[in-house]
Formats: C-alpha cells, structure tokens, sequence
C-alpha cells in the first residue's frame, strides 16, 4: 500500500463513521423539523415518514401567535443582554485577580471558587426563592439575570488560565508607564482576553437560552416567561400540540445554532489556549 | 523581582507595604464574584443547612426537630433508597459512557477535514435542545406503537420493545437520552486535541508506533486533564437530573426513572416539606463532595500535566 492510499483509505472511513453519526444524531431534530411542519393527524402514524405530505408552513404563524411568543423571545434576549456583559466583566475581573495578584487567601479562595461547580441546585433552590421573594424578585427576570453577573467557576477557571498565559513582562511595562492596576485590567489584559470573551458569551449565551428550571421556579406571571418556559405552554395535562411545540423548538435552537456555527473556531481556540488543567 | 525589594537593607517596610496594597487590590479584584457567592450561594446554603433540622410548609413557623429528617429518609421513607440508587446507577451508566463518547467523536472530526464546521455543528447541535423539547422528541422515537425504533425492530423482524414503560429498560432509555446531548463535553475534547502539539505524533511516528498505540501513549495522557474535568461536571449534572424524566416518565414506570432530585423538588414544591427536602439535597451534597474528592484524590495517578508550571494548581 502506498502512502496516499492509505491516508485516502483512512479518510474515506473517517467520512463513513462521521455518515452514520450524523444519521444517529440528526434523526431526532429531523423529526422535530417535519413535525413542525405536519398536520396534527400525519404526526403518529404506524409508518414512520419524515417528509410531511402537506407542507404546513403557517404551523409556524400558529404557533408563534397561539401564545405571546414576541414577548417571550423579547423576555430572554432581554435576560441574555443584561447578563452577559457582567458575566465577561466580573469572570474576566476576578480571573485576573487570581492570576495577578498576590494577596493572602488567593489559593484557599481560588478552590472555593472551583468548589462552587459541585453545589446542586437542589440544596439553594428554596433559600434562593425565599430570598428572592423578600427582595420582591419573583415573577421578575432577575432569577435570570442574576446568578451568571457575578461570575462564574468554570469562566473564571478558564479566563484565570488564560491570563496567567499572558507574559507578565506587559503588565510591568505598563506599571512603568503609569497604569494602576486597574488599568493593566482594563487596558492591557482584557482586550487580550478577547478569546475567551467569546467563549463566555457563547457559553452564557446557551445556558441562560435553555434553562428551564429556574424560570419553571421563580416564574408564575406569564408576561415573564422565558422561551424555553413559554415552549411547556404547548403540553398540559389533557393535550399536547406537538406540531406548535415543535415549530417554536425549532425557531428557538436557531438562534444558538447559527451562535456556534459561526463563532466556533473562537471558541476552541479560546478553551485550547487557556487548556482544561487543573 | 520581589528578592532584589527583599535583599535591601532598608526594603523590609517597602515589602510589608508593597504586600498590603497587594493584599487589598486582590480582594477587590475577586469581589464581583465574592459578593455573589455569599448572596447567592453561601447565605443560601447556610440557610438550607438550618431548614434542614427543621419541619416547615415555608408558610408557617418553622418547628426545630433536630435530626428528624435525616432519621426519617434513612429508616421510614421507602422512596428514598430506591430514588439513590436509581441515581447511583444513572451516574455510572452516564458519566463513563459520555466521556467515551464525546473523546470518540472529537477523535473522529479531528481527523476530519472537508466540511468540518457542519459536521461539528451537526454534533453539538442536540445539546442545544433542552427540557421539555428534548423529553418530547423522544417519548416519539421511544413510542411503542408509532415510533420509528420500534418500527426498524419490526422490520427486521425483532420485538417490540416497551422503551418507557418496561421497568427494566426505561433508565437504559433515559441514559441514550443523555448520551445524544454529548456536544459540549465534545467541544472541550476538540480543543484539548487542537492543543496537543504535532511534534509529540511526529516523535512517536518515528519511534514506529502505530494509530492505537499514538492514541494510547501520546493523545489520551495529554488529554486527561479534560477528561478529569469532564467526569466531575458530567457527574454533577447527573446527579441533578430531573426535566427529562419529570416530563417523559414523570419518575414511572414502577418508580424506576424517580430520580434523587426529583424526590427533592417533590418534597418541596408538590408537598411543601422545606425540612425534609432540605435534609437530602445535603445528603446529597456531601455525596457529591465525597465522590468528586475521591476523583480529585486518584487523579494525581492517571492525570497527567505538561511540565510548564502553569498547569499545577
């Protein structure tokens, strides 16, 4: 066998197992597509079929109208806007004290930090709505907004890792021309940061889109409800309409979709550069 | 820098000072993420740690009983052993199988080239369908009569299979479930692959070590620090997991899908029991805190670190 053939022979079973895998993982969200597109009577039938035999394009417009969807799309671009620029903010901000500065406590609050990943939402879910309820922030979109603004373990880990990648000499050269800390922060390290602001955002972006138990919590007034949240609106006890509930699915993954497609290459080499190490 | 300040006779007081604004700005520094720890995580926790020795609907005054709820979920709650192991058994089942999973797959598009951000994007995208979406599209790939995986069985002719409803295959069913979600374990398997150095395949390609034994000897050590990360967030979630089963099986058949933090969120949103759904999230707490120092405590064994200094915390 020569070379070629076998780089060509490997890649051609690469492309093979690449085929299947796709079939395997692209079937479901095919379905969800087509569904979009049914008539509730064509979506169980014994014979399973993907291409719909009526189009049903105004399932979209159904759907969307059925509840105040506008709203609802309007509520988590909202929670995304606000939160996001004070995840990068605070993440990158601390990140940078840990990988900075020397001060007593670094290390010790640097595993507190990590240690944050291991807390389950069953132990601060009820101590979180009592609070919530006494600053009147039920039914409100801070549940939301407000445990990503302050930072979180895995941004900071990755951004702390980043920075510390960053040659120090930057920072001095900058002591000397007269820039505070805060400075060097602000001037130097976060533009270099650019990478993983990306990911952050990406990151963010995706969790606050998809979170669903913590509106289904915190959320009673429908006027607040969230995307993911106004979806469940679809199923109730006594029926489920698939076709609409499918049809705002697929309108909601878009927007995250066409996010990775577009920055994923910012985004591996962001978390390539900073490394997952521990 | 900070010895030649120290080797100076009069650099004693400078250092002390130097070492106070140091002090001050680093805690400054990590005060955005401080203040939300404490507002919403350890005030929180500190307050659910109380709860937890008391019997309370949330609307009434809280009765102190002490270690109450902790004796009762150890003697007389018969849900609760079945909903721990139920969980237990999920988080083996999951956390091993995903991380195979997702190395196998960045291992497949690394290798790629032609139309590789389709074919990323084409994997990662289910981990973007969430909740509800996600437990629907499958009780119709699961359905027994209209489903097409029931349908594929027929055709070449095998049985039916209950996905759901047959005690013992609805955790199986709800584990492949998890598996589809494999993207965002993935994406930090590309790019720990995209940061290992050409030079380390170039070396072993000389020392004539063949595909497995490159990925055994070079890829897979350098890629552990991942994997370690990979495995503690993936067993976290695990445990936490509730949405798809509180939508697809509703904790069914026979309680065989009634997961931990499903009796948890019962507890105390269906039965307003603040107390005793307090009492095990902690159990469950301390679980999670044992396991994960287990997994912190081997991974000085079969983590391996680049000698750059950096990785070492």
């Amino acid at each position: 066998m020569t070379p070629a053939f076998k780089n060509l022979s490997r890649q051609i079973l690469v492309y093979a197992l690449l085929a299947l895998g796709t079939i395997a993982f692209l079937y479901p969200i095919a379905w969800m597509l087509s569904t979009a597109l049914k008539a509730p009577d064509a979506i169980f039938t014994p014979e399973p079929n993907l291409i719909p035999a009526h189009f049903q394009w105004n399932n979209f417009k159904d759907a969307w109208t059925a509840q105040p969807f506008t709203r609802f799309f309007l509520n988590t671009l909202l929670v995304v806007l606000v939160s996001t620029p004070f995840a990068v903010f605070s993440s990158t901000l601390t990140a940078f004290g840990f990988a900075r500065i020397r001060f007593a406590g670094r290390g010790a609050m640097f595993l507190l930090v990590i240690g944050t990943m291991v807390i389950p939402w069953d132990v601060t879910a009820i101590p979180l709505y009592i609070e919530y309820n006494a600053l009147g922030l039920i039914n409100t979109l801070w549940p939301m907004m407000l445990p990503g603004m302050f930072g979180s373990a895995f941004f900071i880990f990755l951004a702390r890792q980043y920075i510390m990648g960053i040659p120090f000499d930057l920072d001095e050269a900058a002591g000397i021309d007269g820039c505070n800390r805060w400075q060097v922060y602000w001037r130097i390290i976060l533009p270099l940061c650019m990478p993983i602001v990306v990911v952050i955002c990406m990151f963010h972006f995706v969790w606050v889109w998809n979170e669903f138990l913590t509106p289904l919590i915190f959320i009673n007034d429908q006027s607040k409800y969230t995307l993911s949240l106004g979806i469940n609106l679809f199923k109730n006890a006594y029926n489920i309409e698939y076709e609409k509930l499918m049809a705002v699915s697929s309108v909601s993954v878009a927007l995250p979709l066409v996010l990775f497609y577009f920055a994923q290459d910012a985004v591996l080499g962001g978390i390539s550069m900073s490394g997952v190490k521990k | 820098m900070a010895n030649q300040t120290a080797a100076r006779p009069q650099g004693w007081l400078a250092e002390r000072r130097r070492r106070r604004r140091d002090n001050r700005a680093g805690w400054l520094f990590i005060s955005p993420w401080l203040i939300g720890f404490v507002a919403l995580m350890l005030g929180p926790m500190a307050f659910s740690l109380i709860v937890s020795f008391t019997e309370w609907n949330m609307i009434g005054k809280a009765k102190f009983i002490g270690s109450g709820n902790y004796v009762r979920m150890f003697t007389s709650d018969p849900f609760y052993f079945k909903s721990l192991w139920i969980t237990i058994k999920y988080v083996f089942l999951v956390v091993p199988l995903q991380v195979v999973l997702a190395i196998l797959i960045a291992l497949l598009l690394n290798r790629a080239t032609f139309g590789i951000k389709l074919f990323r994007a084409v994997f990662y995208m289910p981990s973007l369908i969430q909740g509800v979406t996600l437990a629907l599209i499958w009780s119709w790939l699961y359905n027994e009569d209209f489903g097409p995986i029931n349908y594929a069985l027929q055709l070449v002719g095998l049985p039916r299979v209950h996905w759901l409803t047959d005690p013992h295959i609805a955790l199986f069913s709800l584990v492949i479930i998890a598996l589809w979600g494999v993207g965002s374990p993935m994406v930090l398997y590309l790019s720990a692959l995209k940061g290992v150095s050409s030079e380390y395949y170039e070396a072993a390609s000389i020392d004539g070590a063949g595909p497995l034994r490159k990925f055994f000897n070079v890829t897979l050590p350098l890629i552990t620090p991942t994997i370690l990360f990979n495995v503690i967030t993936s067993l976290i979630s695990a445990f936490q997991t509730v949405v798809v089963a509180y939508v697809l099986t509703g904790g069914g058949p026979a309680n065989e899908t009634y997961f931990y933090s499903f009796h948890v969120y019962r507890s105390a949103f269906t039965h307003f029991e603040m107390g005793y759904s307090s009492a095990m999230a902690w159990v469950m707490f301390v679980l999670i805190i044992l396991l994960t120092g287990a997994i912190m405590f081997s991974s000085r064994y079969w983590v391996h670190y680049e000698a750059d200094g950096s990785g070492k915390r």
